[in-house]
């Protein structure tokens, strides 16, 4: 039977966080919780007589984006009408950018699950207008325009992503880039980012294109890979089964895990695209781009390689870290604060994601735990100079974790501090021996691994605060002292 | 080009606008003579010429990022065909474009 290979293009629209609109003064406002109709003015309701001037800061956050994904930014930039409509934009077209976008020719690395990591060409990236919300009632639809006119950057992959771990490798670099950046929050449940997926599947080694359908409704990077892996696996039975893919635009149906037609295309669209007559055209300068370039902050791939040369982490740790801001920020702050760094990255995706997994909570949200940064940095550092063992740093961290606090103060008040005293250490482990006299036996007659549940039964004796190092010692000496 | 009956009703369509038979007739009349007017400018040679977007001597007119008050919501709506919960009001339309 013949295999095949999925052909994956990416779509994302990307509201830029500007104070106000694209086009016009009104302001910028969260879509999901405001008044509707309250941040609208007669320019974004495409009232007769105004004209739009283009805000300079979604420029340059475009520049931004272009250059953090490595295109090139051409001199000539133009807007276009692209005419369509619908009532989510009063205009009866919407203010885009056709055949001289903002940023073109770039590409993204991405890094997999197994440590590799790819290249992902970028076709474009052009600035335009979002549109309105459509709420749908009784036979009716009401229109909020509070969103119609904020600005939009859409990013355009080429074809090049072949599987849907990917695809979500490529939306989370993205999102990641956009966050650093901060001109996107990434907060896809916000609508402020949004993924479309162009999937079609070919035979394994062919370099044909077949029929693609596109794929909407991606309400998270986790319904992306989800709705790009079923519809490679739909696709793929239908040319198994003698059928053809039909174009389509097919809707991601969360509750369901599949993807819908929503509609057939059976024409090209015809957006009649032509230079947009109320905006003079937009020159780049070298000059310009250059001071967009000497404001790029530090991004992920770049951090990472620091992570790796100049801290000592392992790639994979340093990959983790640098996956989301927020994450970075932490680990930062952990490290101004005086934590080892290989220490800090252990602690942070070990013992701290795991609490956050507990809790159901997002690796963005790390900022806000009652354990902070210079708690954990105290915490690695109490470890390191010998004030407390590895054991009661993880029982401590989630007393962090749950209350907050201080680990030094915490230490003190709950006597915490490591036990070193080898006579106090000597007398715990003769009184477990005592009390264990078959299993010191079997130990001695050739079980070596009963020395671990020895070391267990002396730790617990000594409530887990003693010194592991000395107490393996001071065990290993009273043994064999039994040795008669 | 002449622009017929159908043409016409369907661009009022798309501008809803409501055009009695006369307009029909009348517009398809000056619509027709526009787009005549517009294909004898095509027939002029402009091989020597270099494509323009824009005729304005305008290059790079920006504004900085400072938002301003909006309309009051009720100015907003003031021309609203119809309106509802502070929204205007439409008839459904649920086919994504």
């Amino acid at each position: 039977m013949t295999a095949y290979e999925p052909v994956i293009g990416l779509e994302v629209h990307a509201e830029l966080e500007t104070a106000s609109k694209m086009f016009c003064a009104c302001e910028v406002v969260d879509s999901t919780s405001a008044r509707p109709n309250t941040a609208i003015c007669p320019v974004c309701l495409g009232m007769p007589g105004v004209l739009p001037v283009v805000n300079r800061q979604a420029v340059e956050y475009g520049l931004m984006v272009g250059l953090a994904l490595h295109c090139e930014i051409p001199a000539f930039n133009q807007f276009a009408r692209k005419s369509y409509f619908y009532p989510d934009l009063p205009k009866g077209y919407q203010i885009s950018q056709y055949e001289y976008p903002l940023a073109v020719n770039g590409w993204l690395e991405i890094d997999l699950p197994d440590g590799a990591s790819r290249q992902i060409r970028i076709r474009r990236a052009h600035l335009e207008e979002d549109t309105g919300k459509l709420t749908h009632v009784d036979g009716h639809s009401l229109v909020d325009l509070n969103r119609a006119g904020v600005p939009l950057l859409e990013i355009v992959s080429e074809a090049d992503i072949h599987s849907a771990e990917e695809a979500e490798a490529y939306a989370r670099k993205l999102r990641a880039i956009l966050q650093y950046l901060g001109v996107n929050s990434g907060d896809m449940s916000k609508g402020v980012l949004r993924f479309e997926a162009n999937v079609s599947v070919r035979p394994v080694g062919s370099d044909e294109l077949r029929t693609r359908t596109e794929i909407k409704n991606l309400n998270s990077i986790r319904s992306l890979a989800r709705g790009v892996a079923y519809e490679i696996e739909r696709q793929t039975a239908v040319w198994e089964s003698g059928g053809a893919v039909q174009q389509a635009t097919m809707g991601w149906d969360e509750t369901r895990q599949v993807t819908v037609v929503q509609r057939v295309k059976e024409s090209a669209d015809d957006y009649r695209y032509f230079p947009e007559p109320d905006l003079p055209v937009l020159e780049i300068s070298p000059e310009w781009v250059e001071t967009v370039r000497a404001q790029l902050p530090e991004l992920p791939d770049a951090k990472r390689d620091r992570y790796m040369n100049a801290l000592g982490l392992t790639r994979y740790d340093a990959s983790v870290l640098v996956a989301e801001r927020a994450v970075a920020e932490y680990f930062e702050a952990a490290l101004a604060a005086g934590g080892d760094p290989k220490q800090l990255a252990n602690y942070i995706t070990g013992d701290v994601f795991r609490q956050m997994n507990l809790e159901g909570r997002e690796r963005e949200e790390i900022g806000s735990l009652r354990l902070t940064p210079q708690a954990l940095a105290q915490l690695v550092t109490l470890v390191q100079q010998g004030t407390i063992n590895h054991g009661i740093a993880k029982r401590l961290l989630e007393t962090l974790y749950a209350e907050g606090g201080d680990p030094a103060a915490l230490v003190e008040q709950q006597g915490l501090a490591q036990v070193t005293d080898e006579s106090v250490l000597a007398g715990a482990i003769s009184a477990v021996l005592d009390e264990n006299p078959d299993e010191v036996a079997r130990y001695l007659a050739g079980e070596d691994k009963l020395i671990k549940f020895l070391m267990g039964k002396v730790m617990k004796a000594l409530r887990g605060k003693g010194d592991a190092q000395i107490v393996q010692r001071l065990l290993a000496d009273q043994l064999e002292a039994r040795r008669v | 080009m002449t622009i017929d009956r159908q043409t016409v009703e369907h661009i009022a369509e798309l501008a809803k606008l409501e055009l009695t038979e006369d307009e029909i007739e009348l517009f398809a009349g000056q619509l027709s003579a526009i787009l005549e007017y517009v294909e004898r400018l095509q027939t002029v040679d402009t091989d020597a010429i270099a494509p323009t977007a824009s005729v304005l001597p305008l290059r790079n007119v920006l504004r900085p990022d400072e938002a301003r008050p909006s309309l009051p919501r009720d100015e907003a709506l003031a021309n609203a065909a119809d309106q509802a919960e502070g929204q205007f009001r439409v008839e459904a339309v649920l086919e994504d474009v």
